[in-house]
């Protein structure tokens, strides 16, 4: 699966899809595969606040919990409510309608710090060489 | 996110069939020391493989379980009254060709491991133990065989285990060996001639409460994946896929077997786990009998229940359990989504006083506590099998 052109990635391989000064933020297709077939996700709520590089989530699939890191410091405005019941949207479809908050940026320039596509590309060839190495 | 999978460190052990696997395209994971296959996303993955084991056949590598052989050369019995000092249940009872579940205790009454005990022979003994207790285990038998006339020897690495699990089982391997598995009742086994090679152990076990086989063949690379690629060849009209630890978890979870550091441990005793049934204390001495004796006679304080989730949340290993008013009662041992049952189910110990069906249990989950209550168990029980199957009637 192709890793948009126009978002930025983390380490912990979430994503963020900037317009304006609201940010959508997700889980890659890298993430998706390793962690297998979603089953439950849990979401802050509209209103909170998030710090970037603290946990404001989990995505559990069956065998696994997975905290989410906010890859930039915000106020949710929305969550993705589809997921409640749908959870395996985060499998089939990690950069768009696997989406999982949308916060209002405090700081858009924490968005700089992040990778951009060529290098998040070349950061999980690393981890895949170095996890069959 | 965190990254899930453990990279493999060098000193990992690996099966026979490693290469198979990372061929196969497994997600492969640190089990107790071993690199093993936790799922094959390739052909579906865990809750697909799951499945497959509920509804026709599935196939796991399960050579990381270790084999203890115990037998006797001169004195008749003295490897029968080694294993009944070993295990709690009553090998006696045990016909030649028949296997039953049980466990090595300490003095404590707590548990080394839990081990399928096969009776190959009068006085000759096959004990099935846990990957991760492998050392350990050989040694505790080792060490309190001594004073017996009884010859132990270590065949872990001698045998590739393969489990061929699902309603399909029998048909499936009936294709691939003369021996006829139809006469073969659970919990027994045969030798037979299983794709060409010849005396191969063929039990009727397995780890997922559904039915199935456990074969044992010889562990070099090149016979293990001509095995395991003509079981998947001679499975195929069934719809087998090979599957990962990660199923074979959920698949035990659901038919309450225990696995050891979670249910079961040197922490934990008989009583406590529910297992009275392999545990005869009318046999002749065994390692932990006293220890049990005076802890019935003391009475439990925790016991081992099955939740099922109320609220949203998965209660996970290890979580908190607590009651009502928010003290903590007790702890969970495993828990996962059911995908038989699409539901949150989990085991765990809770104070005797809590252990009725439909008692309220509250799991912390991360800042929550949700609510579980307790059911009956095993959560999966398989079908009986009728004698002819038989049509449905379609009105």
């Amino acid at each position: 699966m192709a890793y948009p052109a126009n978002y930025r990635y983390t380490k912990e391989h979430e994503w963020v899809d900037v317009k304006g000064d609201v940010a959508a933020i997700g889980i890659t297709d890298y993430a998706q595969h390793e962690l297998g077939d979603v089953v439950f996700v849990e979401l802050p709520k509209v209103g909170a606040k998030i710090e970037a590089g603290k946990t404001f989530g989990t995505v559990e699939s069956v065998k696994a919990v997975s905290d989410i890191y906010a890859p930039a410091s915000g106020e949710v405005v929305e969550a993705n409510g589809d997921l409640q019941n749908t959870p395996e949207k985060i499998n089939s479809d990690p950069h768009g309608a696997g989406w999982l908050i949308k916060i209002r940026l405090a700081n858009p320039a924490e968005i700089k710090a992040l990778m951009d596509v060529a290098a998040y590309e070349a950061y999980i060839v690393s981890q895949s060489k170095e996890a069959s190495a | 996110m965190e990254s899930v999978t453990t990279p493999p460190i060098a000193e990992l052990r690996k099966t026979p069939l490693n290469a198979m696997h990372r061929r196969l395209g497994a997600k492969m994971v640190n089990f107790g020391g071993w690199d093993m296959p936790v799922e094959y996303p390739a052909s579906g993955g865990l809750v697909a493989e799951h499945k497959a084991v509920r509804s026709s056949v599935g196939l796991f590598d399960v050579s990381h379980m270790g084999d203890i052989r115990a037998h006797t050369g001169h004195t008749p019995g003295s490897a029968l009254a080694a294993v009944q000092h070993l295990s709690m249940n009553d090998a006696s009872k045990l016909a030649i060709g028949q296997a039953h579940y049980s466990a090595m205790l300490y003095p404590e009454g707590t548990f080394v491991d839990d081990v399928i005990v096969h009776r190959l022979g009068d006085d000759d003994f096959l004990l099935v133990i846990n990957a991760g207790t492998r050392e350990k285990d050989v040694s505790w038998v080792r060490e309190n065989t001594k004073a017996f006339e009884c010859a132990v020897e270590d065949l872990s690495d001698a045998y590739t285990q393969l489990a061929i699990q699902g309603p399909r089982a029998q048909e499936l391997l009936q294709k691939l060996t003369d021996a006829n598995l139809a006469v073969i009742k659970n919990y027994w086994f045969t030798h037979g001639t299983v794709c060409g090679l010849k005396n191969i152990l063929i039990a009727r076990t397995g780890y997922t409460g559904e039915d199935g086989f456990e074969i044992y063949v010889p562990s070099d690379v090149a016979t293990s994946e001509m095995v395991w690629t003509k079981v998947i060849e001679a499975g195929r009209e069934f719809g087998i896929i090979p599957c990962g630890l990660g199923a074979r978890n959920t698949l035990r979870l659901e038919a309450k077997m225990a696995l050891y550091g979670h249910e079961i441990s040197d922490k934990i005793n008989v009583w406590e786990a529910g297992l009275d049934r392999y545990c005869k204390m009318g046999k002749s001495d065994f390692i932990g009998r006293a220890a049990l004796e005076r802890a019935k006679a003391a009475g439990l304080t925790r016991a081992l229940v099955g939740l099922e989730m109320v609220d949203r949340g998965i209660a996970r290993d290890e979580y908190c359990c607590c009651n009502e008013t928010g003290d903590v009662i007790g702890v969970i041992t495993s828990g996962s989504p059911s995908p038989t049952l699409s539901k949150n189910i989990a085991l765990a110990y809770v104070p005797p006083a809590m252990t009725a069906l439909g008692t309220p249990i509250y799991v912390q989950i991360r800042a929550q506590k949700c609510k579980a209550q307790v059911v009956a168990t095993p959560f999966y029980k398989r079908p009986k099998k009728t004698a002819a199957p038989q049509a449905a009637a379609k009105f």
